[in-house]
């Protein structure tokens, strides 16, 4: 991010409210550049236009991994390296593999996905983030609109399409 | 735009909006804790320190200490084990299952019952652990490494192998599910704070900023966890099962353990919820949260699983008798009038009598005679996995080895020690983390709540 970066932040009260405005803001042709909520709020990733998230695919491929470890390890431990008859079973009985094989897959799909959302999201215990109001985190709806993005247009202008679209203040904001 | 319910009852009650959900929760993490507290702490810490004599005695003489014998090879440590394990998993199940069926009102308990999972694993992991004698070179016997000894791996067709993935599998994702959901919490106490607390939260909340990416990401996530916890959790009680099932013991060597196990899990997990949660919404005034109609669905769903706990001993003891098989009747007759009779009756009375009580509203929705029947039923299930235990190997083929088990001070003090570290976990978390999901109870605070929309 630049510094000196403007900001004009649009704060809402209510999430029907805010659903409405990120609609007519954007229809009116201003760039929004995120909405900072103290709660998700249901199809609000929708209304900003949002991809889908593609965490689901990642959860996916990381336990196919756990999968396949599970079952490689098992084999080659109780088949290929040190064979041993337990109870006067074969070798390796792949039924008996099965909860670990599980458990591992489980192990793995939850550790990976939750590894890509913290990257992707940039969470980390020393990260500082950027608040654009403190009120973000308890009760208010913080939509935060970058005047670089949107020079084409003039700041009061964008100050009256979010008090029209039903903004209980509009604020400025810069970072150092 | 805004709908209002006229046939389902606020989930939040007392009118509260968005900002009144912060200060009642950060109420009391922000402020100093109360003599209550300090009392309960106390006392907690107490017994921690005294029952930790007993653990010091086991691991130094070693667990000769304990009152087993030759015929009564395993009692208390995996009565203790399996108790644990069950209690942790009504939180999975408040967390995971409820939010798959999209149960909006475990938003206000899913939190400090995940903290309960979470402790009482802890509790649970200490059991094997400690029985085996020398637990410092435990990773060898449990974990498949590479060892100077052939390498001979650890067997994989032992359920008990099977144990160590499974609980620590469901003790690793419910810690993860857990802290995700806590991140949010975080950042609304750091950006209430200053000085000291504000870097503390600051770390544990990760930069949070809730964007509204990140909040889709949350979501997803969350979904995926929750799917992923649910078929984790009851693995976790079947394969616990599978220690008994799997063995050819009478009285454990049936296919009906591992559906009664999970069952008997969730019953009792919900039952120490109900412990739990009546005090905490006591103490720290959160009864707007926590209602009357929490408790009563919560009650609901013990008297579900309680039912399906009372079948199965009934079905159970049906088959014992109609399979034919003389030592497997055997087992079961020998629970009912042997000279265990008194634990199989308080089984039978805590876990199958007690909980149809709830049938009638005015118990289920009265705050002591919950609060009673909640502590009766965790007896029960103690007893349960007790009288599983010992009764069935008490009196094996041979009549000239039978026995009795009879605890000694240190397995009473392994069993203290562990309740002693639950509740410092529990008073520990009550206090400095936010013990109600507040971005969760604000999420649902719209359909639930007339003021919050004008």
């Amino acid at each position: 991010m630049e510094r000196d970066t403007h900001f004009v932040l649009g704060v809402f009260d209510d999430e029907d409210i805010l659903l409405q405005a990120v609609g007519e803001v954007r229809a009116s042709g201003v760039k929004i550049d995120e909405v900072y909520s103290p709660y998700p709020v249901h199809g609000l990733d929708e209304v900003l236009g949002y991809r889908r998230s593609r965490l689901p695919i990642a959860a996916f491929l990381f336990g196919i991994v756990g999968t396949t470890l599970a079952l490689t390890m098992q084999y080659y431990m109780m088949l290929f390296d040190w064979q041993m008859i337990i109870g006067g079973k074969d070798y390796a009985s792949f039924p008996v593999f099965i909860p670990v094989t599980f458990e591992m897959t489980v192990l793995l799909a939850a550790f990976g996905m939750v590894g890509v959302f913290m990257i992707s999201s940039n969470l980390k215990p020393w990260a500082i983030p950027r608040i654009f109001d403190v009120r973000s985190t308890d009760d208010k709806h913080i939509m935060a609109i970058d005047i670089v993005n949107n020079s084409a247009m003039d700041i009061t202008k964008i100050e009256e399409i979010l008090k029209s679209s039903g903004a209980s203040e509009v604020n400025k904001k810069s970072f150092e | 735009m805004q709908v209002t319910s006229s046939v389902r009852d606020p989930l939040v009650t007392g009118g509260k909006t968005y900002h009144d959900v912060t200060q009642d929760v950060c109420r009391q993490v922000e402020g100093r804790p109360s003599l209550g507290w300090f009392l309960a702490f106390l006392t907690a810490a107490g017994v921690l320190a005294l029952g930790s004599i007993a653990l010091v005695v086991t691991l130094w003489e070693g667990i000769g200490m304990w009152g087993l014998n030759k015929t009564v090879g395993w009692a208390w440590d995996i009565t203790n084990f399996v108790w644990w394990v069950g209690i942790g998993h009504a939180g999975t199940l408040i967390s995971a299952v409820l939010l798959l069926f999209r149960q909006k009102w475990r938003t206000s308990i899913n939190r400090a019952a995940e903290a309960m999972t979470i402790f009482a694993v802890i509790c649970a992991a200490m059991f094997p652990v400690i029985h085996m004698g020398r637990p410092w070179l435990g990773a060898y016997w449990a974990l498949p490494l590479p060892n100077t000894f052939g390498s001979l791996w650890v067997n994989f067709n032992s359920p008990l192998l099977w144990d160590v993935f499974a609980i620590s599998t469901y003790f690793a994702v419910s810690l993860v599910f857990w802290y995700i959901g806590l991140i949010p919490d975080f950042a609304t106490i750091r950006d209430r704070a200053t000085g000291l607390r504000k870097t503390i939260y600051g770390a544990l909340s990760f930069g949070w900023d809730g964007a509204a990416r990140t909040w889709m990401r949350y979501e997803s996530v969350s979904l995926i966890l929750a799917g992923l916890a649910t078929p984790l959790v009851l693995s976790v009680h079947t394969i616990v099962s599978f220690d008994f099932a799997t063995s050819v013991i009478p009285g454990w060597h049936t296919t009906i353990f591992p559906p009664y196990f999970v069952a008997g899990a969730i019953f009792s997990g919900f039952a120490m919820v109900l412990t739990l949660m009546i005090v905490t919404r006591k103490v720290f005034k959160l009864e707007d949260y926590i209602t009357i109609s929490h408790i009563e669905l919560m009650n609901i769903v013990i008297i579900v699983t309680g039912s399906i706990v009372g079948v199965a001993y009934i079905t159970e003891f049906f088959i014992a008798w109609y399979s034919g098989v003389e030592p497997e009747f055997y087992a079961f007759y020998n629970r009912a009038t042997g000279p265990y009779f008194w634990a199989y009756w308080t089984m039978m009375t805590c876990n199958v009598i007690s909980p149809q009580l709830f049938w009638i509203k005015k118990i289920r929705t009265s705050i002591a005679a919950t609060f009673a029947l909640s502590i009766v039923v965790n007896i029960g299930m103690w007893f349960e996995r007790f009288v599983i235990i010992v009764t069935s190997l008490h009196r094996d083929y041979l009549p000239s080895s039978w026995a009795m088990f009879y605890p000694t001070w240190v397995d009473v003090g392994v069993y203290l020690f562990t309740f002693g570290l639950f509740f410092t976990l529990f008073l520990l978390f009550a206090k400095f983390f936010p013990v109600i999901n507040m971005a969760e109870v604000k999420a649902v605070l719209k359909s639930s709540s007339e003021k919050v929309s004008k």
